[in-house]
């Protein structure tokens, strides 16, 4: 997992970041605790993934927690 | 589709009657394809069920390298099909059985991705990481009151103290900060939502994370928001910018049957 968060910032400010240079912990916040979660007529879907290895379950498990969304003004 | 096959769901975006690039892959290099009905275009590819199946999936969900690839194969879907149209990415390993499964929830929840769609269109996500500054977070500089006390035990214990004391006002400070920036950028989004501070070993900075923010800003509040942040940035800390991003944070269903499901922290 490279760190490349300072010339992410500088392709930030210049556009929009070629997802190589997105730093895999901020993808994976996005992942796996954003985008719609489909209920119903799946084959499967990560959130019925039983993990069972430690390490990466503490990595889903600690980016899952996040505080639901709060809209201020909505259109 | 052969039985050992499925489909498996990237996006979905109103149907602008736009193409793909024709060479965009998604999973393991498959095509990506859209489905469409209802105004709405799925963006789906091909995946092979003896690696998107339940079983092969638990084993290759315990590979970082595996849930690498996976997840900058799915962003890359996503961010194609952003530039399009309005779009609400889908949760990271959704597979159907089929390209008919596909249409039947585009049939039976098409109003509740207009809903979605609408919340988000026009608008993109950023993220802003705060960081707690030299000093904060760690075990500091620890005043030096206890220096001519009368015993080398009582001199310790009260270093001690106020080293403690100097650690608990310097993370406060850093709270507080975070707090501030978050109100200041949120005044300016659509939505902000916080995820989950960032464990040292996965941000690979030993400086603890004291906001992970996300907020969806309306692109003409763009420069607006670009400005706050370079303000905030100068009142001191270290604030980090990522984005712009689609709009992942934010992409939500009100289930009908109030089954929402998924997100640990919604409550």
């Amino acid at each position: 997992m490279t760190f490349e968060e300072t010339r992410g910032a500088a392709l930030a400010a210049e556009g929009r970041l070629p997802s190589e240079r997105v730093a895999l912990v901020d993808l994976l916040d996005r992942l796996l605790a954003g985008g719609v979660v489909i209920s119903g007529d799946l084959v499967l879907s990560i959130a019925d993934i039983d993990l069972v290895r430690i390490s990466i379950r503490a990595l889903i498990t600690s980016i899952r927690e996040s505080e639901p969304y709060d809209v201020l003004d909505q259109p | 589709m052969a039985a050992d096959a499925g489909t498996y769901l990237y996006a979905v975006a109103r149907d602008a009657g736009t193409t793909l690039p024709a060479d965009l892959t998604g999973m393991a290099g498959s095509a990506v394809r859209a489905i469409t009905g209802s105004g709405l275009a799925a963006y789906v590819s091909t995946v092979p069920l003896d690696e998107f199946g339940e079983e092969p999936l638990r084993r290759s969900m315990e590979d970082l390298d595996w849930l690498d690839r996976t997840a900058r194969a799915h962003h890359h879907v996503v961010e194609a099909v952003a530039r399009l149209a309005p779009t609400v990415p889908v949760r990271l390993v959704t597979v159907y059985s089929g390209d008919d499964q596909v249409r039947a929830l585009l049939d039976e929840r098409h109003d509740d991705f207009e809903q979605a769609l609408a919340r988000v269109a026009g608008r993109r996500e950023w993220g802003v990481k705060v960081y707690a500054g030299a000093g904060e977070g760690s075990s500091g500089d620890a005043p030096d009151e206890g220096a001519r006390a009368a015993s080398p035990g009582t001199a310790y214990l009260k270093r001690r103290q106020a080293s403690l004391r100097s650690r608990e006002e310097a993370l406060r400070r850093a709270g507080a900060r975070a707090e501030h920036v978050h109100d200041v950028l949120r005044s300016i989004a659509a939505a902000s939502r916080r995820h989950r501070a960032q464990d040292p070993q996965l941000s690979g900075r030993a400086e603890g994370m004291v906001l992970n923010g996300a907020y969806l800003v309306d692109d003409d509040r763009g420069e607006e928001f670009a400005r706050a942040l370079e303000e905030l940035r100068a009142q001191g800390g270290e604030i980090e910018l990522t984005g712009p991003w689609a709009p992942y944070s934010f992409a939500v269903l009100d289930d009908p049957a109030g089954d929402v499901r998924g997100d640990g922290g919604a409550a």
